[in-house]
């Protein structure tokens, strides 16, 4: 059980996919600027990253790897990845149009998030098992949710700061992932308590 | 390689198959989008876009065929919050932005035609042919769509007067203390 | 009986300065020589002018009538002349004008006949139109029609009347010398409400920095026979908030999203209750109120001022220093400064301060906001001010909202204790006025939307049957030659192109002189019908349509004599 628990807890904190990794900047730069945007992302992009982990590993295991195929990873994953959040949105928006309401005009943004590529590919790296994966991914979506509110909320605030001239707008978020970034650094130090 | 190809052949055939029996399973009429732009639009219903009314254009933007800085009633304004919406880049707006204002017609000249009231969009102009005619200035948007129509050029642009009512508090002037 | 107090949170203690205007009874100020009587003088709905120019009035006839429940009459202050109906200076922070009835005093202040009445024998919605249409609203400043806070909630008995008479502001004595010098007008005002309320308990709150006008109000109390409580509230501003006094008196803490009579309370100013009880007993509507005229003034004092008294003539009275650099109107918290001194005193006129530079001094520059919190401390209502200032000053608008700035009462004890002096309620009051801008320009754009749609629909119908009535046309042209041809002489051409003028030929004159002897009849019906039409909408048009059409005439005339020069302005350039 505690393999599972440092899998959720390194994918959250310490492996942030956005803040360590680097992966999914653009939507992290892209929604983050008002809190409740970032909320819809956060939900949305946690649905289906847990999803395509667990599509990918199935795909990777029983279509890729009895044909030999692993060098065709990165295209399957992408082309399966996209299918299934068109797939989910269709779904969703008959189903359920409130929750639509909520995730809709954010699902068509994440096919091609390459954070959703990246962790079905590192947890083919990582060799995980099935439940690994799903854990791997779920964790990695819900450190990215953190991230993207922590990150809309101080946005939110900036919009009020007197920043100068050349550093408004992107400019000074960017600054400000830098030291989000440096902050979220510091959970490696988790690494001595395994 | 035949495998690789027959794969991902068969990848692709089944998903494009689920992806197309989806599509008419689970169709929806209507866009979500649309009345959330049009929410922002200011629904003077001036035709300035290019549209015929502001329900088109947000169905030309929600769909990505129109840019978002052709509505001048809307202002700067408007086009940051579509821009914010929709997560494009706000632009700079395609026309001057003017003040509020009605219409006014001068009855004196007015030799009611009725090609006005034909014209206004929002039925904000009362009369009867060969009657005078006016406008009811609460409704009057200010789209301006009347003045071309008015053979006898008695309709002009108003800017709406600041009053008790619209009198808004001034943004604080921020007297920064200068550094010595 | 020494009563258990509660404290509210946060609040001030600013310098009262109150001594220097309590030294004179209250003088009566002279006519002026023009009264500009505004017709909005409270919140709600604006009165319509029931005079005419050229009318002459009497002291307490009505000029302007209540046009909708939450509304309030407006009288003459004297007997006169009616001048004009027209836009004059408000007293208000914009120097913008507003509706006003100009009356030339005759010197006589003749009252219209007054009409006392018992208030026990009227059921109570007598009551309250009768203090509607004498013009009672709130004197502590908020002019809110009192007859619309006088009906108790329907399951919550009124346990508490609150008479207000802590009067936290600085400067301001109006309310402290009425109770001294009128106290039992007063006390029995309040026992009007409390008849109307049917409130259990009266209690009237005074800040314990005027002894005297507790004494007064004790002793008025006493000899009235009445059960009110006078209790000495600690000075503490802004106690004389009702929300404040409420939870002082009672510990009662009225939510946001409720009005206080759920709460089984209900507060007053003492003004109120008296301008009630003189609307009652005495038959005498709102005229004149008392206004502390103070500051760097020769005279500081308080002065019974008729409404409409162009400000000026008051300051007259105290003979302002020569240094007097502004004027504010309400105390130095919450009031502002008038644009002009044109402005004539209204109902909420409390307070009139000459203010000199040394007095009132230019803020010290704005610093930035260190979040220090000081504000929220001092809050009387527990918001976060430097949170609410954070997203108003970035024009995050739905954020301030979220953070409650509509709880906001603008009392001015966040920017007080601000370390960085920065002007919070003027952000507060920015941000809320941009919010109910945005709020009308939603409300406009929904209902031209809600028109256009209409006026689509109608067009679609209108077309449908357009189209259906031509159909049935070309059925019956269809039909129509099928019978002549069968009847008459058979001519193929007729029956298969009928003329460009949608009328068949004439296939025979027979047919032809029938059709206009119809003609004629039809004629003659219409000319019968036109002759018996009455004219319509002929009865006189109501106060508020003349005062509308007068002021689209007015902007219609501005606009005609703008434009010859407009019309002339494109020939000068291409001239040029």
């Amino acid at each position: 059980m505690t393999h599972y628990l440092f899998i959720i807890v390194g994918a959250v904190l310490v492996n942030n996919v956005v803040l360590v990794k680097i992966l999914g900047l653009c939507p992290f730069m892209g929604v983050s600027k008002k809190l409740e945007t970032a909320f819809g992302m956060g939900a949305a992009t946690t649905f289906v990253l847990t999803v395509a982990t667990g599509a990918s590993y199935i795909i990777d295991h029983y279509l890729l790897m009895p044909f030999g195929l692993e060098y065709l990873r990165t295209l399957s994953f992408i082309v399966t990845v996209a299918a299934i959040v068109q797939l989910t949105e269709m779904v969703i928006q008959k189903v359920s149009p409130v929750l639509h309401q909520v995730l809709g005009i954010y699902l068509p943004l994440i096919t091609t998030n390459c954070a959703v590529l990246g962790v079905p590919l590192l947890n083919v790296a990582n060799k995980y098992d099935f439940v690994e994966s799903l854990l791997f991914g779920a964790g990695s979506s819900v450190g990215f949710s953190l991230v993207l509110v922590l990150f809309a909320g101080i946005r939110e605030r900036i919009e009020g700061a007197e920043v100068p001239t050349y550093f408004k707008g992107t400019a000074i978020a960017m600054v400000t992932a830098g030291l989000m970034s440096l902050a979220f650094m510091g959970f490696a130090g988790l690494d001595k308590y395994q | 390689m035949i495998i690789a190809l027959a794969v991902m052949a068969l990848g692709a055939v089944v998903l494009g198959a689920a992806l197309g029996y989806a599509s008419i399973k689970f169709r929806v009429e209507g866009n979500p989008l649309v009345e959330k732009v049009e929410a922002i639009l200011p629904q003077t219903q001036c035709g300035q876009c290019g549209y015929p009314g502001c329900k088109p254009y947000a169905e030309a933007i929600a769909s990505g065929e129109a840019e978002i800085n052709l509505c001048p009633p809307g202002g700067m304004d408007g086009v940051r919050k579509l821009a914010d919406l929709l997560g494009r880049d706000a632009k700079p707006l395609d026309a001057e932005e003017k003040p509020k204002q009605v219409a006014i017609i001068d009855e004196q000249t007015c030799i009611g035609c009725t090609l006005c009231i034909q014209a206004c969009p929002v039925d904000a102009i009362v009369g009867a042919a060969k009657q005078m005619h006016t406008i009811v200035e609460p409704l009057c948007t200010g789209c301006e769509l009347c003045i071309k129509p008015c053979p006898v050029e008695c309709i002009v642009m108003q800017p709406i007067a600041e009053n008790l009512d619209n009198w808004k508090w001034k943004y604080p002037v921020i007297d920064i203390k200068r550094a010595a | 009986m020494l009563r258990n107090l509660f404290k509210f949170k946060g609040g001030v203690k600013p310098q009262t300065h109150k001594a220097p205007s309590v030294r004179m009874p209250i003088g009566e100020a002279p006519l002026p020589e023009r009264l500009y009587v505004p017709l909005h003088q409270s919140i709600g709905g604006i009165p319509d002018p029931v005079v005419k120019v050229g009318d002459t009035v009497l002291k307490g006839q009505r000029i302007g009538a209540a046009d909708s429940w939450v509304s309030s009459a407006v009288h003459a202050p004297t007997s006169g002349l009616v001048q004009d109906i027209a836009e004059h200076v408000a007293a208000h922070p914009s120097g913008l004008t507003t509706l006003s009835v100009v009356i030339e005093p005759d010197g006589r202040d003749e009252w219209l006949p007054r009409e006392p009445v018992d208030y026990r024998a009227l059921a109570p919605e007598r009551v309250r139109e009768m203090l509607r249409d004498a013009g009672v609203v709130g004197l502590g400043g908020a002019v809110f029609p009192s007859h619309a806070k006088l009906t108790a909630a329907k399951t919550v008995p009124v346990e508490h009347l609150v008479i207000n008479g802590a009067e936290c502001e600085p400067f301001m004595t109006c309310d402290d010398m009425l109770m001294r010098e009128r106290a039992e007008d007063i006390v029995r005002g309040g026992a009007i409400f409390r008849h109307l309320l049917q409130a259990r308990q009266v209690l009237i709150g005074i800040e314990d920095n005027k002894p005297e006008a507790v004494a007064a109000m004790k002793a008025a109390v006493a000899a009235l026979g009445e059960d009110h409580e006078v209790i000495a509230v600690p000075t503490r501003y802004p106690a004389g908030g009702a929300k404040q006094l409420i939870r002082v008196l009672t510990g009662k803490e009225v939510p946001a999203s409720k009005r206080s009579t759920e709460l089984g309370v209900q507060c007053f100013n003492v003004a109120t209750a008296y301008t009630a009880y003189r609307a009652l007993a005495h038959g005498e509507p709102v005229v004149s109120r008392i206004v502390t005229l103070t500051g760097n003034v020769e005279e500081p004092r308080n002065w019974e001022v008729r409404l409409g008294t162009p400000m000026r003539d008051l300051v007259a009275l105290g003979r302002a220093k020569a240094d007097t650099a502004r004027f504010l109107m309400g105390g130095p918290m919450m009031g502002f400064e008038i644009p002009d001194l044109a402005a004539p005193v209204v109902k909420a006129t409390n307070c009139l301060i000459a203010g000199t530079p040394a007095m009132f001094p230019a803020p010290p520059p704005e610093m930035p906001c260190i979040r220090c919190g000081s504000c929220a401390e001092a809050c009387p209502h527990e918001l976060q001010p430097f949170e609410m200032y954070w997203f108003a000053r970035a024009r995050n608008f739905g954020k301030t909202q979220e953070y409650n700035i509509f709880d906001c009462i603008e009392c001015g004890c966040c920017g007080y204790v601000c370390p960085s002096h920065i002007p919070l309620v003027q952000y507060f009051r920015f941000a809320k006025s941009e919010i109910w801008a945005r709020e009308r320009e939603k409300q406009a754009a929904d209902a031209a939307k809600a028109r256009f749609e209409w006026r689509n629909a109608r067009e679609e119908r209108e077309q449908a049957e357009k189209a259906e009535r031509l159909a049935k046309a070309a059925a019956a042209r269809a039909a129509k030659p099928a019978v002549t041809v069968s009847a008459a002489v058979p001519d193929s051409a007729a029956a298969s192109v009928p003329s460009a003028d949608g009328v068949a030929l004439p296939p025979s004159t027979d047919a032809d002189a029938a059709k206009r002897a119809t003609i004629a009849a039809a004629m003659e019906r219409a000319r019968a019908q036109r002759e018996a039409v009455q004219p319509k909408n002929t009865e006189p048009a109501t106060a508020g349509q003349r005062r509308e059409i007068a002021a689209v005439e007015a902007r219609r005339a501005a606009v005609v004599a703008g434009t010859p020069e407009q019309a002339d302005a494109p020939k000068r350039v291409e001239d040029a």
